[in-house]
């Protein structure tokens, strides 16, 4: 079954979204079936949360807050997983 | 080929003989192609080629900044937005050569283009990405470095460096510094490397003669140049292994006293070719790496985790942290001062972090944090009158009061100054410092009045009288009050003037990793 979900999240890491969190994003989104997106606006543009070239491209800076949305089976974990990774500033869990 | 003999700059010392390998530059190689299909498989291999490799590579760098770049350039391989169109182009007809580079060059270029400092740096991972992957289509195994060679190259990545097998071999590069990433870890690896080396017109040969020390590179030598360089090698691998018997020992000197010998060190990556038992210490831990090619300033955490890692790669072994040193002759844009009439006597070390508290206060909380680890040190750099080396102890202690009062563990480290200015050279009995290190460098420069960097002045900077009396009167002075008096500068690295040093009273050095050894046998054989 399809499902949708949205969640956002303010970025605190210090340098946005440089090469670190931006593999650390990608790598957590790739484990989830569904299509995954942010923006840093509510109304986008909206950027492939699984692509590395596009995730770096937005080039976000600190302080943006990241709107997700997903669509699939997983979608609610998915976005609730990639929330928590940003909330915790993009360290492993321990 | 006739003998051709040339001369570069010494960038990792050492010397080295074996066949040449010159390292393709990809605009100028062809490759045959075949039909779409065949390209899509060429395509296919060497994209896998290429991630197995990095992935190896992941493996033997765990934990450090290069493990952050390869899992970039790993995510990067695996990302449809960059395959995809690939096998587009070759759908469309493009030899896979011609297809990957048609995605990854404008993705460079505009990297390249960015504002962001940060992204601009960036570009050099696409490039070593496109030029795996490049390499892998043009012939894969042909162009992996063979063991033991001597490697011509224009530039060479850090991670083909990495990746190589250089025992015996040494490497040539025509571009390059000899502070550049690959600099560094030729030395800490032991290397023998020289740059600036113009590699244009040599023809192909099969031989070379690479010394590390003199910075020359002979191809295709003749029988008698062969002999003179096997006797030089044999003297210094004799000599080299004479002083590595020094290495995991003591430094005491022929009386039986005892010299620490620590190491300075520049960058983290460094310490991963040192083994901690020979050392007694960190003694000058420079941290301008954290702040420069950066558009933001390092944060706290990030600092945090370098020194930590610092701090318990020694294990229990003291480090001496150096407060950022920017200004003089290492700039940092949107820190130091432009166009100052004279940089070295202009806002610069201290000066420069005491009207940037915002900076300075950053760095303090996490080296307050970092000493919960282990036995660390902070040193403040430029100090000219008490007042400052207080202000920053206030600082400190405040910093230290904060990171308890939020629940951060934190400890209050030693704090003391690097003596570089005469006027604190001549007063130390005026500061309260904890210890006191003696950066030679700047010391000399300021005593003599002679530029660092003029080359044709170099007869005039060299330590005299008025150094050396300068210099016993500040180890009297630490032997009084019992305050360790180190020197952390060039000179401790130059075993012609270790002698000298001990008899003025040192008996802490802190020197360069790759003079360790020459240090500590120059010690053991001092009065």
């Amino acid at each position: 079954m399809t499902t949708n979900a949205t969640g956002s999240v303010r970025i605190e890491h210090e340098v946005g979204l440089h090469a670190r969190p931006s593999v650390k994003l990608t790598q957590l989104a790739k484990t989830f079936q569904s299509k995954i997106e942010f923006a840093a606006s509510p109304d986008g543009p909206w950027v492939d949360a699984k692509s590395i070239v596009k995730v770096m491209g937005s080039k976000t800076p600190k302080g943006t807050m990241l709107h997700f949305r997903a669509e699939g089976e997983d979608a609610p974990e998915a976005v609730r997983a990639l929330i928590e990774l940003v909330e915790r500033d993009f360290e492993p869990t321990s | 080929m006739q003998t051709v003999r040339l001369s570069g700059t010494p960038a990792a010392p050492g010397l080295a003989s074996g066949p040449v390998f010159r390292l393709r530059s990809f605009e100028r190689s062809a490759r045959r192609t075949g039909t779409a299909d065949e390209e899509r498989g060429a395509l296919a291999d060497a994209l896998a080629f290429a991630q197995q490799a990095l992935e190896a590579l992941s493996g033997r760098n765990a934990g450090d900044e290069a493990a952050t770049i390869l899992a970039f350039q790993l995510a990067l391989l695996q990302d449809e937005e960059i395959t995809r169109p690939s096998y587009a182009h070759i759908a469309a007809g493009e030899p896979a050569h011609n297809a990957w580079r048609k995605v990854l060059d404008p993705l460079i270029e505009d990297y390249e283009a960015a504002e962001d400092h940060y992204f601009r740096g960036r570009a050099s991972d696409l490039r070593d990405l496109r030029d795996r992957v490049l390499e892998a289509l043009l012939g894969g195994g042909e162009q992996a470095i063979p063991p033991g060679a001597i490697v011509l190259a224009d530039d060479l990545a850090p991670s083909r460096f990495l990746a190589a097998d250089w025992s015996g071999g040494g490497l040539v590069l025509e571009k390059g510094g000899t502070t550049g990433h690959v600099a560094i870890l030729a030395r800490s690896r032991g290397v023998p490397m020289l740059v600036g080396v113009d590699l244009s017109r040599i023809g192909t040969c099969d031989e070379a003669l690479l010394d590390g020390h003199e910075g020359s590179l002979v191809l295709a030598p003749d029988a008698s140049l062969r002999q003179e360089f096997e006797r030089r090698r044999a003297t210094w691998a004799q000599q080299a292994r004479e002083e590595a018997q020094h290495l995991d020992v003591e430094a005491r000197m022929a009386n039986g006293e005892c010299v620490q010998v620590l190491i300075n060190v520049a960058r983290p990556e460094e310490l991963s070719g040192i083994d901690p038992q020979h050392v007694d210490g960190i003694g000058l831990v420079r941290t301008e790496f954290l702040f420069r090619g950066r558009e933001q300033l390092p944060d706290e955490e990030e600092q945090y985790r370098v020194y930590r890692y610092i701090v318990q790669w020694a294990a229990g072994r003291p480090v001496t942290i150096r407060t950022l040193d920017a200004g003089g002759d290492k700039p940092i844009p949107g820190l130091t001062r432009e166009h100052e009439s004279n940089p070295f006597l202009g806002v610069r070390g201290v000066r420069l972090s005491l009207r940037r508290p915002d900076v300075l206060i950053v760095q303090l909380r996490a080296l307050a944090r970092a000493a919960v680890h282990g036995d660390l040190k902070v040193m403040v750099p430029m100090v000219t009158t008490p007042h400052e080396l207080a202000q920053c102890r206030a600082l400190l202690e405040q910093a230290v009061q904060q990171l308890l009062d939020a629940g951060v563990a934190a400890q209050l480290p030693p704090i003391g100054m690097m003596v570089e200015v005469p006027a604190a050279a001549l007063s130390l009995d005026a500061f309260d410092a904890d210890f006191y290190s003696i950066g030679s460098n700047d010391l000399l420069q300021y005593l003599t009045a002679v530029s660092r960097d003029e080359a044709e002045l170099t007869a005039l900077s060299v330590p005299g009288p008025a150094f050396w009396r300068i210099l016993r009167g500040m180890t009297q002075h630490g032997r009084d009050v019992k305050c360790e008096v180190s020197l952390c500068g060039d000179l401790a690295s130059d075993v012609r003037h270790v002698p000298e040093l001990l008899r003025c009273g040192l008996r802490t050095l802190s020197v360069a990793p790759g003079a360790l050894a020459a240090v500590k046998t120059a010690v053991s054989r001092s009065a």
